[in-house]
């Protein structure tokens, strides 16, 4: 059997698993009226990488992509409503709610989580929305911080991000921000525990293949925070980079840590183009 | 009343005479099983929606029995043919005492 004949047979075998686990072509549109970009072609920053990014939408199956395709189905919004309560009940000793100071919520943060994590001149850091909205609670409001991937600062993300979903993810990554996108772009192709395992190794070199019995996407966080399936609540974009690093059998980065905050910057700008989809579901 | 509890419904604003209409429902609620314990041992007691039930003009669509095993957040899906225009009216009772209710007209397209 000559060379050629043995690669067309390997083509044959792996290609039914490659259309199993890789991105397909379903078009995402929310509530039948909002459309979102779950492919587009990757930003500038990432041209030696790949060509193309895609939602983590589009390598779930069927069932799982209808759950986000209307609000009633989403188990997510019911963290949204939960959190709408949260924006206009007062708490800490100032007496605020975040309404007092943002008031509607439809209106001051729309397209606000579509340009997160971003660089705040005064702070002279680059802040999550996470960090900031325990800077209001703190110093704001008098209030006590959230866990940083907690309940309530899921569901709380998830009532922001609802007010830019469909808008293209668009994170600054050059100026004052460009020192902490450079080193979570280090973070991204370092390979950490035991098993030496990049997020690139997985997430870039790999997405479309199996990685034991789940689909490997991209590792695109626009649709954070995410609602999934198997622990039935939402998770937080640091909560989830937790267990990767974690799964590397790696001592992990605390979520909220300045490591894990450029990280974060650095894998949005990965989905530069893609649209806001959070809450989103997966499995 | 148990917190965080609060009724969804969604339903067509109109449907032709006759025609099945599908119909969504969720309430968000813990549903507290009563086998579960707390940190200390101590049962936490039961706290479930037991009952839920959909009527029509007055006529009864559906009436569900809950048990405790049924998890957080109990979502129903059902159809329901309207002969005529008029409004549904979605119970849920909890084991508290609690009734919420939630009301939806509908129009003969």
């Amino acid at each position: 059997m000559n060379f050629k004949a043995m690669t067309a047979i390997a083509a044959l075998v792996a290609a039914p698993l490659s259309v199993l686990a890789g991105p397909d072509e379903d078009a995402l549109v929310v509530n039948g009226e909002i459309e979102m970009v779950t492919k587009t072609a990757a930003p500038a920053h990432m041209a030696d990488a790949v060509d193309e990014i895609y939602s983590g939408w589009r390598f779930r199956s069927d069932e799982t992509q209808a759950l986000q395709m209307d609000d009633f189905d989403n188990p997510g919004m019911v963290f949204v409503d939960q959190a709408q309560e949260a924006w206009d009940t007062a708490d800490g000793t100032e007496g605020k709610s975040c309404a007092s100071c943002h008031d509607a919520v439809q209106d001051s943060m729309a397209g606000v989580r579509a340009v997160y994590p971003k660089w705040n001149e005064d702070a002279g850091e680059v802040r999550t929305l996470a960090t900031q909205i325990n800077d209001c609670r703190e110093n704001k409001m008098g209030a006590e911080k959230w866990k940083y991937t907690g309940g309530d600062m899921a569901a709380m993300e998830a009532l922001i991000s609802v007010q830019s979903r469909g808008m293209p993810v668009n994170v600054a990554i050059d100026g004052p921000a460009q020192e902490t996108w450079e080193k979570g772009k280090e973070i991204y192709y370092t390979r950490y525990g035991q098993l030496e395992l990049s997020c690139a190794n997985c997430h870039e070199q790999n997405y479309g293949n199996m990685i034991r019995a789940d689909h490997l996407s991209q590792g695109q966080i626009n649709g954070f925070p995410t609602y999934r399936l198997k622990n039935a609540k939402l998770n937080t974009a640091h909560a989830r980079f937790k267990g990767c690093v974690r799964d590397t059998r790696a001592e992990t980065f605390k979520p909220g840590s300045d490591d894990f905050v450029a990280l974060e910057l650095y894998v949005a700008s990965r989905g530069n183009g893609l649209s806001v989809e959070g809450p989103s579901v997966r499995n | 009343m148990a917190s965080g509890v609060k009724p969804r419904v969604k339903v067509p604003k109109s449907a032709a005479a006759g025609e099945a209409v599908t119909i969504k429902t969720l309430i968000s609620h813990k549903m507290e099983s009563g086998q579960r314990k707390d940190k200390e041992g101590n049962v936490i007691p039961r706290s479930i929606i037991n009952r839920f039930t959909c009527e029509f003009n007055g006529e009864l669509v559906i009436d569900v029995k809950m048990e405790p095993a049924i998890s957080t957040n109990p979502y129903f899906q059902f159809d329901a043919t309207l002969p005529e225009a008029g409004e549904f009216v979605f119970t849920w009772y909890d084991d508290d005492g609690s009734v919420y209710d939630e009301k939806k007209p509908i129009a003969i397209a």
